[in-house]
């Protein structure tokens, strides 16, 4: 096993991440003002790193003794953690400063958590995931109490890190009991013996505490209490990349674990289960944001129930399900990244104007934002032209073809229900009748973010047709 | 089959002797000066009988991160250290130029940890 300069070409967004979080270290140490100079050094890191994934996007290989695999989805995964983290670079340079937490260290630790997203999401080996999980939860935890401050970022950091450590102990009992069952951690010996283990119950009871764990992480309904407290309590610009790249990271990695099975009928054991969990997340959710007041837990319950909708394309087992579920993530991290965007920068000092109240006459005070604004809650609702539907759409359809039109049924009822407290913003920023609300000062930098998310996700919308054949080419 | 445990069954044989040789044999032949302090549990320094809710100043957790930052360069240069010849004989330069990424990498935290006053007590 040689390895070539194809090989390091093929890692290249990986290596940039890492040689950029070193080089943003040094900044961090002899700049004087390396608060200014990282947010921009990490946007062109992340920016290269993803226009570099998708550029090679077609170079699928396997390295490093079947441990990465590289090109095909998990380039489509850079790339969307990538621009992901670069938006959400500029979101943060005026809300750092707003915050009180103006500190270089913020940079370095979203790079840190992107390069174990991108680990995640490359992996082909069991050992591989953990490592990416762990490259990613960390950072998070220290970026959830990024504020170390206020009360709530302590709550915050805490809960997620004892809950996601919690959660971390049961992907690994998961991985022991998948290793004493087949003997090997990689995805490939797992995918040869699988004849002889996809009756085990060890195996079975081992794949089953993977997705438990897993479920942790992208928030499904049983599994998902430290959500609105972390979501609420962290940064919201910290907020805006845990809830689009954590949670594509982990359905990456479920994804991974999960492929020996998809196409066998042994898949059919966990479908219980797996419809089990997305039924009750995505009620659940819609269901209990209807009566949140602020606005970060709004929006925490509704990726609860936007979690469920993807986990319907995971229990289809089909491929049209995958590329479903990956063209959904794509939509999701933008319009998310752009609601809390926006939430962002509305924000003011000491954690005001984040009741939906406040957000009242936004139509009238500012036009701009309040229009940015209806767009990505139009596209989180699922209203047609906008990213989300199609996301919607192509998983719904994917649980039709497995034969189970009732999931996809009632993913429309439980849309139905989200419509409300999606529009309910929309009816407050331009039907009020009086003049309160919020007066903010916009940042520049912050709305380019958001105005980038929001051409993405109309992009997404006008085509959608491109986009999933694209995907579907690289889901086997 | 049960052969093959009895280097086991010696070594551990011989720590027991050993350990309480030891023990006996201060106890023996060593000078007995006691006082409250020596007959006490020792536990690192710290009163063994008060209140477990001690607040204890930060500065001791920044003492422990900065061990772990040894201890790991320590866990892995050792063996690297131990099976350098022949690795390089089978690996070549590759095996030195990976050792020096780890540790450029490593020494970078050390050197931010530095940089920051990691160091300094007060």
């Amino acid at each position: 096993m040689d390895i070539t300069i194809q090989d390091y070409l093929n890692i290249l967004p990986l290596i940039i991440i890492a040689a950029g979080i070193l080089i943003s270290v040094v900044i961090e140490m002899y700049a004087k003002n390396s608060e200014k100079i990282l947010p921009w050094f990490s946007i062109v890191i992340f920016f290269s790193a993803g226009y570099y994934a998708l550029f090679t996007v077609n170079s699928q290989s396997v390295l490093f003794s079947n441990m990465i695999v590289t090109g095909g989805t998990a380039n489509i995964f850079f790339f969307l953690f990538c621009f992901g983290a670069a938006i959400v670079s500029l979101l943060s340079i005026d809300y750092l400063k707003k915050a009180g937490i103006y500190f270089g260290e913020y940079y370095i630790l979203l790079q840190s958590a992107v390069l174990g997203m991108m680990l995640l999401a490359n992996a082909r080996d069991l050992v591989m995931i953990f490592i990416g999980l762990e490259q990613m939860s960390i950072p998070f935890y220290v970026l959830a109490g990024f504020n170390r401050k206020k009360h709530f970022s302590n709550e915050a950091a805490l809960k997620y890190f004892l809950l996601g450590a919690f959660a971390t102990g049961f992907i690994v009992f998961g991985m022991g009991l998948i290793y004493g069952s087949v003997g090997s951690m990689s995805i490939d010996a797992i995918m040869t013996k699988f004849g002889d283990v996809s009756t085990n119950a060890v195996f079975i009871i081992g794949v089953l505490l993977f997705i438990i764990g897993f479920s942790f992480k992208i928030a499904a309904f049983p599994f998902h209490m430290w959500v609105p407290d972390v979501y609420q309590g962290s940064p919201t610009t910290v907020t805006a990349i845990m809830s689009t790249g954590g949670k594509a990271a982990a359905f990456s990695a479920l994804f991974i674990a999960l492929s020996p099975f998809f196409g066998d009928v042994s898949f059919n054991i966990f479908k219980p289960f797996l419809s089990a969990l997305a039924v009750l997340s995505m009620l659940f959710g819609s269901i209990v944001a209807i009566a949140q007041t602020d606005i970060k837990r709004m929006l925490a319950y509704s990726s609860i129930s936007h979690a469920g909708y993807m986990l319907i394309g995971v229990t289809s087992g089909l491929a049209s399900g995958t590329a479903g579920v990956i063209f959904y993530l794509a939509a999701y991290t933008f319009m998310n990244l752009g609601a809390f965007g926006i939430v962002s920068m509305l924000e003011g000092e000491n954690d005001t104007n984040l009741k939906i109240d406040d957000y009242i006459n936004l139509g009238k005070k500012n036009p701009l934002i309040a229009g940015l604004l209806s767009i990505f809650m139009f596209a989180l609702s699922g209203l047609p032209p906008f990213a989300g539907f199609f996301g919607k759409y192509y998983v719904f359809i994917s649980a039709i073809e497995s034969g189970m039109t009732w999931l996809a049924i009632v993913g429309v009822i439980s849309s139905v229900i989200s419509v409300y407290f999606y529009l309910r913003l929309v009816v407050l920023m331009y039907f009020k009748e009086g003049n309160e609300g919020i007066n903010p000062t916009v940042s520049n930098t912050a709305l380019l973010g958001v105005v980038i998310a929001a051409l993405i996700v109309i992009l997404i919308g006008l085509f959608p047709g491109s986009i999933i054949e694209l995907i579907s080419t690289f889901v086997i | 089959m049960l052969e093959s445990y009895i280097p086991i069954m010696l070594v551990l044989g011989f720590a027991v002797v050993f350990a309480m040789a030891a023990v006996f044999s201060s106890k023996l032949f060593g000078p007995q000066r006691p006082n409250p302090e020596k007959l006490s549990t020792y536990e690192s320094g710290v009163k063994p009988i008060g209140t477990t809710h001690e607040r204890v100043s930060i500065k001791y957790y920044l003492i422990a991160m900065l061990f772990i930052i040894f201890d790991i360069e320590v866990i892995f240069v050792y063996p690297w250290a131990v099976e350098f010849r022949q690795l390089f004989a089978e690996f070549g330069i590759s095996v030195f130029v990976s050792m020096f990424i780890f540790l450029v990498v490593f020494e970078l935290g050390f050197l931010y940890a530095y940089k920051k006053g990691g160091f300094d007590w007060d």
